[in-house]
């Protein structure tokens, strides 16, 4: 078995440079780092939502996404890990990052390794992410990792927490994102005629 | 191969016009669709079933009844018949009363349909679609094949001594296509009893349709049918013609843009990238209809949705006609010539070759049961049938 891994970057962030994409490549280096100390190879992708959104839209509107949308659906649902990453809009997760996820086949991300993380004006948004994300992949049957991370405005200047600063919950939440990485391997999607019940169990089961 | 068209029966407003017909405006112009193509020389027209506004096709055997009667040569048939929310007594009584008003000039494809609510409506659960179509299915046959029944399933009042009048014509059931977009398990299913596979794509990537298709066949050779290559396969599709493409784009845009399936979405040049939707020449429809053969090998019948999204029945009536008279004759020969062997089926089968098969096979059943002295009027009901004509029994 191969021990190389892919880690797929969801990132919703809206402008650019985003703080988003920051959060996001802070995420994904600690996994990658935590990975390769085990004697993994890691390569990282990363989807930015921003250059989707016509097509997302669009994916709602025909029942199936299109071209560079689908490539990206496809890298997604062959990731070893995930690390999806979204600004907080008025109390939640930004529409772009919910269509996205809506548009995703509902059995992709099962057992999948994620890390969630969010970004905010300031901390009180911070358990946004465990009442609307969390709950949003436990729907999915993924395997999200204890600790996801939230950096609000403050956190930047690393003033935000001096307990438990920034860079310290990226790191921990890295290594749990690469310790369920480490112990799995995705081999992409199930093929849905190579599972397909033959005529007999159909009709036993009619 | 087979040249059609099918219909949604969608009342939409001509965005153009802001006209809305009403219901009996869009029947009346199904059946002068219907009408039309077959005076224009197209090979089968087939009606959708729904049952929730903005459609109007609740009742598909009532209207193909009538059209048996005033058309001569096209081929009725359904797009699809909801074989997960009807009763299957009810299908086998009623579309074998339209195989014998038509003189077996139709056939019919089985859908589960996507309306959630049409469920609950009909007393079923949508989660149930899969079981509903196996089981529902496997007792239409019998009801066809077998003079008298006694079943019992899961979702349906249990029969005991039943038989479904009329027997199906010359003993030989109507042929079965099964439609599916998504299912591995419905073209499984029309694998197993032989029948043919529709893969509606008007929607969806070629990518996707060829996959379906190529499990289809393959299933079909796995059980025993003949060649996967001689599986019965069709096809959807969409377009809008003018003489010139220009022409075609200009006129179609403003009803693309704002079509309940697809408009306010993608652009109409991404959506015909996409997917079958043509819109432009006659000869673009054969170039790119023509390609088609390559995706997904030969097959018997290609299905063309014109009377949608609003336009007026005159747009539909030229469509038709551009179809007829420009596309089907020359399409026909670039396909036909893709055709990989001389026993691979040129058009899906008709009554009379399946009768003739059934013959040499020994499987003719009876088409009466009960041979026997009425108690009640002394006469035996079965004597020797005159020949009919289509349409005799309308007067025509």
């Amino acid at each position: 078995m191969s021990t190389d891994r892919t880690l797929v970057v969801v990132s919703a962030g809206l402008s650019q440079p985003s703080s988003t994409r920051l959060l996001a490549d802070r995420l994904s280096a600690a996994a990658a780092r935590e990975l390769q100390a085990r004697g993994h190879g890691v390569s990282v992708e990363t989807i930015e939502l921003r250059d989707h959104a016509h097509a997302v839209v669009d994916a709602m509107l025909t029942g199936f996404p299109t071209g560079e949308l689908a490539r990206a659906m496809e890298t997604l649902t062959r990731a070893d890990g995930v690390i999806a990453v979204t600004p907080l809009f008025t109390t939640t997760y930004s529409g772009l990052f919910k269509s996205f996820v809506d548009i995703v086949d509902p059995d992709a991300l099962a057992g999948m390794p994620v890390l969630l993380g969010a970004t905010g004006g300031t901390p009180r948004h911070s358990l946004a992410l465990e009442y609307s994300l969390r709950p949003l992949f436990t729907y999915l049957h993924a395997d999200v990792v204890p600790t996801s991370v939230f950096a609000a405005t403050d956190d930047w200047a690393g003033e935000g927490d001096r307990v438990n600063p920034l860079p310290r919950r990226i790191e921990r939440a890295g290594t749990e994102l690469a310790e369920r990485v480490a112990a799995r391997r995705n081999d992409g999607p199930a093929d849905p005629f190579a599972n397909a019940p033959s005529f007999s169990d159909l009709l036993g089961g009619a | 191969m087979q040249f059609g068209i099918f219909s949604v029966s969608d009342v939409t407003t001509d965005p153009t016009t802001g006209h809305t017909p009403d219901d009996t405006e869009r029947v009346r112009a199904m059946l002068t669709i219907a009408r039309h193509a077959d005076e224009a020389g197209l090979d089968v027209f087939a009606t959708g079933e729904h049952h929730n506004p903005p459609f109007v096709a609740s009742s598909p055997t009532t209207m193909l009844g009538y059209l048996a009667g005033v058309t001569r040569n096209i081929t009725l048939s359904t797009a699809t018949t909801l074989i997960t929310t009807n009763d299957p007594v009810r299908l086998a009584e009623e579309y074998a009363m339209l195989q014998v008003i038509s003189d077996g000039r139709m056939d019919l494809m089985m859908g589960r349909g996507n309306t959630g609510p049409v469920y609950p409506w009909f007393g079923q659960d949508i989660r149930q679609g899969i079981p509903l179509a196996i089981e529902n299915y496997a007792l239409l046959r019998r009801l066809w094949t077998e003079d008298v029944v006694d079943w019992e399933g899961k979702f349906r009042t249990p029969l005991q001594g039943f038989t479904s009048t009329p027997r199906p014509l010359d003993g030989v059931p109507p042929f079965v296509w099964h439609g599916s977009i998504r299912s591995p398990e419905i073209a499984e299913q029309a694998a197993y009893y032989g029948d043919g596979f529709l893969h509606n794509n008007i929607f969806w990537p070629m990518s996707h349709t060829r996959q379906m298709v190529h499990f289809y066949r393959q299933r079909f050779e796995h059980y025993g049918h003949g060649r996967a290559d001689q599986a019965i396969v069709g096809l959807g599709g969409q377009v809008f013609m003018r003489k010139s493409s220009q022409d075609a784009v200009r006129e179609f845009r403003p009803y693309f843009d704002v079509a309940p399936v697809y408009g306010h979405g993608p652009s109409l040049e991404d959506f015909s990238e996409q997917t079958p939707l043509t819109v432009g020449s006659p000869q673009q429809v054969i170039d790119r209809y023509g390609s088609f053969v390559e995706e997904v090998g030969y097959y018997q019948r290609q299905l063309f949705l014109v009377d949608h999204a609003g336009l007026p029945l005159k747009t539909v009536l030229e469509q038709i006609d551009l179809l007829a008279g420009e596309v089907v004759p020359e399409l026909r020969k670039i396909v036909e010539a893709k055709r990989p062997a001389d026993d691979v089926p040129l058009n899906p089968p008709t009554h009379a070759e399946r009768v003739a098969a059934a013959r040499a096979a020994g499987q003719v059943a009876a088409t009466h049961v009960g041979d026997t002295a009425d108690p009640y009027t002394g006469t035996v009901a079965e004597e020797p049938r005159p020949t009919v004509r289509s349409g005799q029994a309308f007067g025509l």
